[in-house]
């Protein structure tokens, strides 16, 4: 008899306390940390992101001086010293490498998060509304989608910046404009399959309205497959712009990019100062190196079943 | 007789079906899944509703809570006709009309914690209550149903089937709805588990006085918990009486062949009765058989059947069945 009570009060006692779930981000967050690749990854982005932050603090010239001593000598005098405070050499003009790699690093993440950012938001409530919607609305949504994306984006945009000037905010518009397409319909896909279960069915019966069972049992349950695409377009979106500023159209003088500091240093390889293509191409490589690991190890974690 | 509490009439359902490959401007192909169901619910009542698979039974179930339109007929549930109602009117009607979904985990949605999931639709309806006061009823309500009331933060695969369809049976109770709809509530279930989920369900009707539709292919189950049993078949009714009559002396040739096709545990028993099995599939809702939609498996078919839809007749006090060749047979009763 006093056995029994004695468990009964261990039951109890184990039973008052509140016990707090274990959810399936719990169980994601687990398995990307043992993902070893993933986490260096991660380490490594954050790395680049302090560098674009608090860079020029470190920095000991102005990124848009010119240092007229070195024009002419800039292969011998603007090599990459620690003493001339010139960490990552000059470039051709006589300014300070380090400062324009990290305003360039700033520049590229800045475009691949407001490229993810537009997909994520507008991509993943386009998809998902028409996703529920269905029928006729859906349609409507998904040809309006297929329009846009028929259209070939890099002469619009080319055309744009020539025609309405060459602009940091141009070049945001255009890469918002394309970045939530094909989010929108990886969604609407998604959408499709978790309509039809039986969860939405009973908040739909319970009465909750359209839009409120779209933000609380659509979308969090997009948010996995949004969360691994939105990574992967990160670097895309560093790429697209990068390639923009290639040909010259992106960012202007004297602001810089990755892309234009690359094109820049390619094309004075020829007078040996290769440190002016080596600095900003290692960084934009080690950028999108990272977003892809971590892009694959989220897809890993927060899809344990694709493996 | 008291008001029912919900009276069909004539309710049917049609699905549009489009055949693959065809233009988008040819008419679709109507699928029968519901037709001219007419029955009433008293309150308090528990009313039953048998049929195979691809019977129409779910789709009846969605239709009175309305996640899917009905093409025809009413829904009067007290006195209000919910089919004639705008989306949007009939949302405040829905905190009275709850249900019970068959796949536990499938209805709870994996992102959200127990207690977020019980509390959705006192959120939805009773948006000024104080979040003590709602986490308070949802623990109430989880004791209700056997849980225990610490368990609100965890998520639903941490639970197990049984107690996945408690949490659903907590959610569906907690605004105190009149009206409770249980879609095969039991059939993902083990056998013991089934017991307990039944007799939890039958003992909250009687607390709450709740009307009920238990829906389920599984007769012994429906007869146990049900006061009055339909029969469907090819989403039409074939048969109404109470559970008692239904089950020892059922009336129409489709509700005997589902009555010999429960076992009966006692072995001797089981090998001596006859047994009259169907031959054959359920034929498509899409172009149903002419007359009686039955009559192509039935064993007592004549000519006649393919003519005209046989009308429903009443046999006995409450028991109305669609068959003019109706005969009454004494079974063996089903186990409960």
């Amino acid at each position: 008899m006093t056995y029994s009570s004695d468990a009964e009060r261990l039951l109890n006692a184990t039973h008052l306390a509140e016990v707090q779930g274990r959810s399936l981000w719990a169980d994601a967050r687990a398995r990307f940390l043992r993902n070893k690749a993933a986490m260096v990854g991660t380490f490594i982005l954050f790395g680049i992101a302090v560098f674009a932050i608090f860079g020029q603090f470190v920095a000991q010239h102005e990124r848009d001086m010119i240092d007229f001593t070195l024009i002419g000598a800039n292969m011998q005098k603007g090599v990459p010293s620690i003493e001339t405070g010139h960490f990552f050499g000059t470039d051709a003009n006589g300014r300070d490498l380090f400062a324009r790699v990290v305003q360039g690093t700033q520049i590229s993440l800045m475009v691949g998060i407001v490229g993810a950012l537009v997909a994520v938001i507008v991509g993943t409530l386009y998809g998902a509304i028409a996703g529920y919607a269905g029928g006729r609305t859906d349609n409507i949504m998904m040809r309006i989608v297929d329009v846009l994306m028929s259209i070939p984006f890099m002469f619009v945009l080319i055309l744009m910046l020539v025609i309405f000037g060459r602009s940091i905010f141009m070049l945001f518009l255009g890469i918002g404009l394309i970045s939530w397409l094909d989010m929108a319909r990886i969604a609407r896909g998604q959408t499709l399959t978790i309509k039809n279960k039986e969860f939405v069915e009973v908040a739909h019966a319970t009465g909750v309205a359209p839009f409120t069972i779209i933000l609380r049992h659509i979308v969090p349950n997009l948010l996995g497959i949004v969360i691994v695409y939105a990574t992967l377009l990160v670097p895309q979106m560093i790429i697209f712009e990068s390639f923009i500023s290639f040909l010259g159209l992106g960012v202007q003088e004297p602001n810089t990019s990755l892309g234009a500091l690359i094109s820049e240093g390619s094309s004075n390889m020829a007078y040996g100062v290769m440190w002016q293509l080596y600095f900003p191409l290692a960084f934009f490589v080690l950028t999108i190196f990272a977003f892809f690991f971590v892009g694959d190890g989220l897809r890993d974690a927060l899809d344990p079943k694709d493996r | 007789m008291t008001e029912p509490i919900l009276s069909l009439r004539d309710l049917s359902v049609t699905f549009d079906v489009r055949p693959r490959g065809a233009w988008p401007w040819t008419a679709p192909l109507k699928l029968q899944a519901v037709s001219q169901m007419t029955f009433d619910l008293a309150p308090g009542e528990c009313l039953g509703v048998v049929g195979e698979s691809g019977s129409g039974k779910s789709t009846l179930a969605r239709a009175i809570v309305g996640t899917v339109p009905s093409s025809g007929g009413q829904i009067n549930f007290e006195g209000a006709d919910l089919a004639a109602m705008t989306p949007r009117e009939r949302r405040v009607h829905r905190r009275d009309v709850q249900m019970i979904f068959q796949d536990p985990l499938a209805a709870l949605n994996p992102r959200m914690t127990v207690g977020d999931i019980i509390a959705e639709p006192l959120v939805t309806h009773e948006p000024g209550l104080s979040r003590a006061d709602r986490k308070s009823r949802v623990q109430d309500m989880m004791k209700r149903v056997g849980l225990l009331p610490n368990l609100v933060n965890r998520y639903p695969h941490e639970f197990s089937g049984g107690q996945c369809q408690r949490i659903g049976i907590a959610r569906a109770l907690i605004l105190k709805p009149k009206l409770l709809i249980c879609d095969e509530p039991v059939s993902a279930l083990d056998v013991s588990v089934q017991a307990q989920v039944v007799n939890l369900l039958r003992e909250l009707q009687r607390d709450m006085g709740l009307s009920m539709i238990f829906i389920a292919h599984d007769l012994s189950v429906v007869k146990h918990i049900s006061d009055r049993i339909v029969v469907m078949y090819l989403g039409r009714q074939m048969e109404t009486a109470d559970a008692r009559t239904i089950t020892t002396r059922p009336e129409h040739p489709y509700t005997q062949a589902l009555i010999s096709s429960v076992p009966i545990p006692d072995p001797v028993l089981e090998r001596k009765r006859p047994r009259t099995t169907l031959d054959g599939e359920l034929p498509s809702p899409i172009s149903p058989p002419s007359g009686c939609v039955f009559r192509t498996r039935c064993p007592k078919a004549q000519a006649t059947c393919a003519q005209a839809l046989p009308p429903m007749l009443e046999v006995g006090p409450g028991h109305r069945v669609a068959c003019p060749y109706h005969q009454a047979e004494n079974v063996l009763a089903v186990s409960a």
